[in-house]
């Protein structure tokens, strides 16, 4: 134990001298790092999201549910072609699930109308015992005829979900049709080749959604 | 937050006092036939001492719960509260993103446009009737914070 001590100190004695020259070697590193940044680039400014950029992310690959209104069954593929978002919510919730819908709906109204027409917001519901497919479809078209809903066995969504990190969880069950849902909140944007690329805050508004969908589309 | 406040003007002249609270803006998300739940929101200014909202009863609604949000690790979780503390000589907002009236079980929607009327209880200043008006998903978006930190 002493002579770890002893060593311990000893090599405490060197740090600074050691220290002088790492730091010396990171602050060349870091300045060659900017200069590669600011000054290297091919002229085209790095994508710069307000959202925080998930590209490459090893979730949120597959997703297999079946399409409110035409009952059709639906994967990420379906989207191609579009910038999806994606947001689990229930139909039940009178708060912060409108509150999106409503955000999204304003962010679309925000872009150019070429643009928004190439925008699908996706809402997936975490009650399907609850939410029916023609519920769900009245419940997203009234806030944009554009928008579309999901739904699943609960098998189904509960693979979804885990595929999306989301979490859901029942609350408050007063019986089996009386509960609420806590779930997250995050919405997830895909380019129109079909890579999840962004993680959208809750708390986002519709300028800073509208600007990272119309960068997705130009990318 | 006190943005709210502006762009409303005299259209929201219609408050409501009781005691030494005044009941300003109600209003209600306006949502299609087939939904059955929608919150209705309000601000109370109080000039006098410490208060609390017991309960909020609509007919529209079978059923009228007084809610928190909150969001926890991006999670969402609403509950039901006993009661909304009013502090004293200031304004309490149920806004979305935090406290509102849940109303559950309604029969037909929320038609914008349409009023309700919705009989607040305080534990000090009584009772009072508002009328609450559902508007339009989107009138509201601003609430939703375009806050840039």
């Amino acid at each position: 134990m002493t002579t770890v001590m002893a060593n311990t100190s000893t090599e405490m004695r060197y740090v600074p001298m050691r220290r002088a020259g790492v730091e010396r070697a990171l602050i060349a590193l870091l300045l060659a790092a900017v200069a590669l940044l600011a000054g290297c680039g091919d002229g085209k400014p790095a994508l710069k999201f307000n959202a925080t950029d998930i590209t490459g992310a090893s979730f949120g690959r597959q997703l297999a549910l079946t399409d409110a209104a035409t009952k059709t069954p639906r994967t990420l593929a379906s989207y191609q072609g579009k910038a999806a978002v994606f947001f689990f919510g229930y139909m039940f919730c009178p708060d912060y699930c409108p509150t999106t819908m409503t955000t999204l709906n304003a962010a679309l109204g925000k872009m150019k109308p070429e643009d928004a027409a190439r925008v699908q917001v996706v809402f997936v519901t975490v009650d399907p015992r609850r939410d029916t497919p023609e519920l769900l479809t009245q419940y997203v078209k009234a806030f944009n005829p554009s928008f579309t809903a999901l739904y699943g066995t609960e098998a189904e969504v509960a693979a979804a979900a885990k595929e999306f990190k989301i979490i859901y969880q029942k609350a408050q069950v007063k019986d089996e049709n009386t509960y609420l849902v806590d779930h997250s909140t995050q919405m997830y944007a895909f380019d129109p080749q079909g890579r999840i690329r962004l993680m959208i805050k809750h708390e986002s508004g519709p300028d800073a959604i509208a600007a990272d969908l119309s960068a997705l589309l130009r990318d | 937050m006190l943005m709210l406040a502006v762009p409303l003007g005299p259209a929201f002249a219609q408050d409501t006092s009781v005691g030494a609270m005044t009941i300003s803006h109600p209003w209600a998300r306006a949502v299609p036939a087939a939904v059955p739940t929608s919150a209705a929101y309000l601000t109370i200014s109080n000039t006098g001492t410490a208060d609390r909202l017991l309960s909020a009863s609509a007919a529209v609604a079978k059923e009228t719960q007084l809610h928190s949000m909150i969001t926890e690790a991006g999670v969402m979780k609403m509950r039901e509260v006993k009661a909304v503390d009013i502090a004293a000589n200031g304004k309490t907002e149920l806004k979305p993103g935090g406290y509102h009236i849940m109303l559950v079980g309604l029969t037909d929607g929320l038609k914008e446009g349409s009023k309700f009327p919705v009989k607040l209880k305080f534990e000090k200043a009584g009772e009072v009737t508002i009328q609450i008006t559902a508007e339009k998903p989107g009138a509201h978006d601003h609430s939703h914070g375009e806050h840039k930190h």
